[in-house]
């Protein structure tokens, strides 16, 4: 049975990160059949976090960023072409120039794409960017290098911090706009969102939070945007860091339960079926994914991480080449990474998982600090500004399921002096931008009705 | 040759910086950039670096080439 499943034709759709890294590992392990991996940019695998840093500041072409494969996965890349469509029955994949590719066993690592501003005509304004592949970066920083009067930035999310911040680093005048009461509020809570609030009007961001963009003006070439609370930016360049979307619509009428969180999967990255029906030739990994984790309350997660498409991809590939005892769980704590304002902020576990905050080590004063969530007495995530060394330590806590708030030689402050206080996890219905770890797992997309088949 | 930092292990130790000056630098006091392309003269500094990266986490290779159409 192993040698079968070390044969045979694996397509893998999505030839980013996860795509790379699973084609890798399936080879790693033994696999020698046919491997075909379909991307719909025209380029090899690229790295995407130094698009909103390096490129933006000039120090590297977004044309410069592939990544490097850490062995041939001697596949055959079908870049620049678009999945349409997948017959899970007669399992054949089909592209956009109507060829059907047949396959033994399926891995869908399709990703995420930037939610575009809503109004297609603003959007298609001159100016007007989004930021999420190569020719975004590309562009955007084609009109950064060319000395803008101000950038609008809609969306205090990581990427449009980050976008922020360079804007800066170059001497540009920047506006960012929030739905919600801060920037990063979505994805670190209330009380570290303050201090990345702080950060940014400390470096001379525009910061307007509380309010929406309603409209973005401009005859040809974007002017400026108008703002809910009556006011006006006016601004040469705009950039919508509204959040992403996934890539999930080519799955439609599949019988996959995919939907706009993503394609849900069982902690072996085995694609469900609508009806809750794990397959068993169809994986899933990377951004598109949603799966249970058991020390978030089995909650389905999103995770639009680095860490996360390079994790899931290699536990997805193990188990599309091995039978079902020797399959792994993809269970590995979600970790990320932001570099902003001259900081690093690293995070670990699920901070919007949480009820409460402690601040463990530094302080906010100092801008230097690690702060633990805890949910319902147990550590459930850690973030670390200029404090990268300790995030390990927080792991373990996180994986020991410590109690929170956490044991005195965890922190350098007296525990007396370190109050919980409530961790202030926003709605995400009231931020501009998506968390990039959505807790799914209690909100179903829509109710089914089992339809039991006929003929 | 290209190479990648899986910045989720990055620690700060900077290593590659002290190794590597023209391919790492420190934003900040611990945020790590790194230039992806790297150039021929720069090869044995960047492998030297990968090597002594206490955490180990920079990754060279050759970048995707052929069989893309």
């Amino acid at each position: 049975m192993p040698d079968d499943l070390m044969d045979g034709r694996i397509v893998v759709v999505g030839a980013s990160l996860a795509g790379l890294r699973a084609a890798e590992a399936l080879r790693e392990g033994g696999f020698t059949g046919s491997l075909t991996v379909v991307g719909d940019e025209p380029h090899a695998p690229y790295d995407r976090p130094p698009l909103s840093k390096q490129v933006l500041l000039g120090k590297a072409t977004a044309d410069t960023t592939e990544l490097p494969m850490r062995r041939d996965p001697d596949a055959d890349w079908r870049l620049g072409v678009r999945a349409t469509g997948l017959d899970p029955l007669a399992k054949r994949v089909v592209l956009e120039d109507g060829e059907s590719l047949p396959y033994d066993r399926l891995l869908i690592a399709t990703g995420t794409r930037a939610r575009p501003w809503p109004n297609p005509e603003e959007a298609a304004l001159d100016g007007v960017f989004t930021l999420r592949t190569r020719e975004d970066a590309a562009g955007l920083a084609e009109r950064l290098a060319a000395g803008p009067r101000r950038v609008l930035v809609i969306g205090g999310g990581f990427t449009g911090s980050e976008i922020a911040s360079a804007c800066r680093e170059m001497g540009l005048d920047v506006t960012v706009t929030e739905r919600g009461p801060a920037p990063l509020v979505g994805a670190l809570g209330g009380t570290l969102s303050k201090l990345a609030a702080v950060m940014q009007r400390n470096h001379g961001v525009d910061l307007r939070t509380g309010v929406t963009v309603t409209a973005l003006r401009g005859n040809g070439t974007f002017t400026g945007a108008e703002l809910s609370d009556g006011s006006r930016v006016d601004a040469d360049v705009c950039v919508a860091a509204l959040g992403a979307i996934r890539n999930v619509e080519w799955l439609a009428d599949t019988g996959l339960a995919a939907g706009p969180r993503g394609i849900a999967c069982d902690a072996g990255c085995r694609a469900f079926n609508m009806y809750g029906i794990v397959t068993d030739d169809i994986f899933v990994a990377g951004d598109v994914s949603r799966f249970p984790h058991p020390l978030f309350g089995y909650q389905m997660l999103s995770l639009e991480h680095w860490g996360n498409a390079v994790d899931q991809a290699e536990v997805a590939a193990h188990n599309m080449i091995n039978p079902g005892p020797l399959r792994r769980p993809h269970l590995a704590i979600p970790t990320f990474w932001s570099t902003q304002f001259g900081l690093n902020i690293k995070s670990v576990g699920v901070p919007t998982f949480s009820d409460h905050v402690v601040i463990a080590q530094g302080s906010l004063e100092a801008r230097r600090l690690a702060m633990v969530y805890g949910f319902q007495g147990r550590v459930t995530a850690a973030v670390t500004v200029d404090m990268a060394k300790s995030l390990d330590y927080y792991r373990h806590l996180i994986e020991t399921a410590a109690p929170f708030p956490p044991p005195l030689g965890a922190q350098d402050r007296a525990i007396a002096a370190d109050v919980p206080i409530p961790s202030d996890v926003p709605d995400p219905k009231g931020l501009s931008h998506g968390p990039t770890v959505a807790l799914t797992g209690y909100l179903p997309d829509r109710r089914l009705t089992v339809v039991p088949p006929t003929g | 040759m290209r190479t990648v930092v899986d910045l989720t292990r990055c620690q700060g130790y900077a290593q590659c910086v002290f190794l590597a000056p023209k391919m790492f630098e420190l934003h900040g006091e611990e945020g790590l950039l790194y230039t992806t392309a790297v150039p021929d003269d720069q090869v044995e500094r960047v492998r030297q670096a990968a090597a002594a990266c206490p955490v180990q986490a920079i990754l060279v290779g050759e970048e995707v080439g052929g069989g893309a159409r």
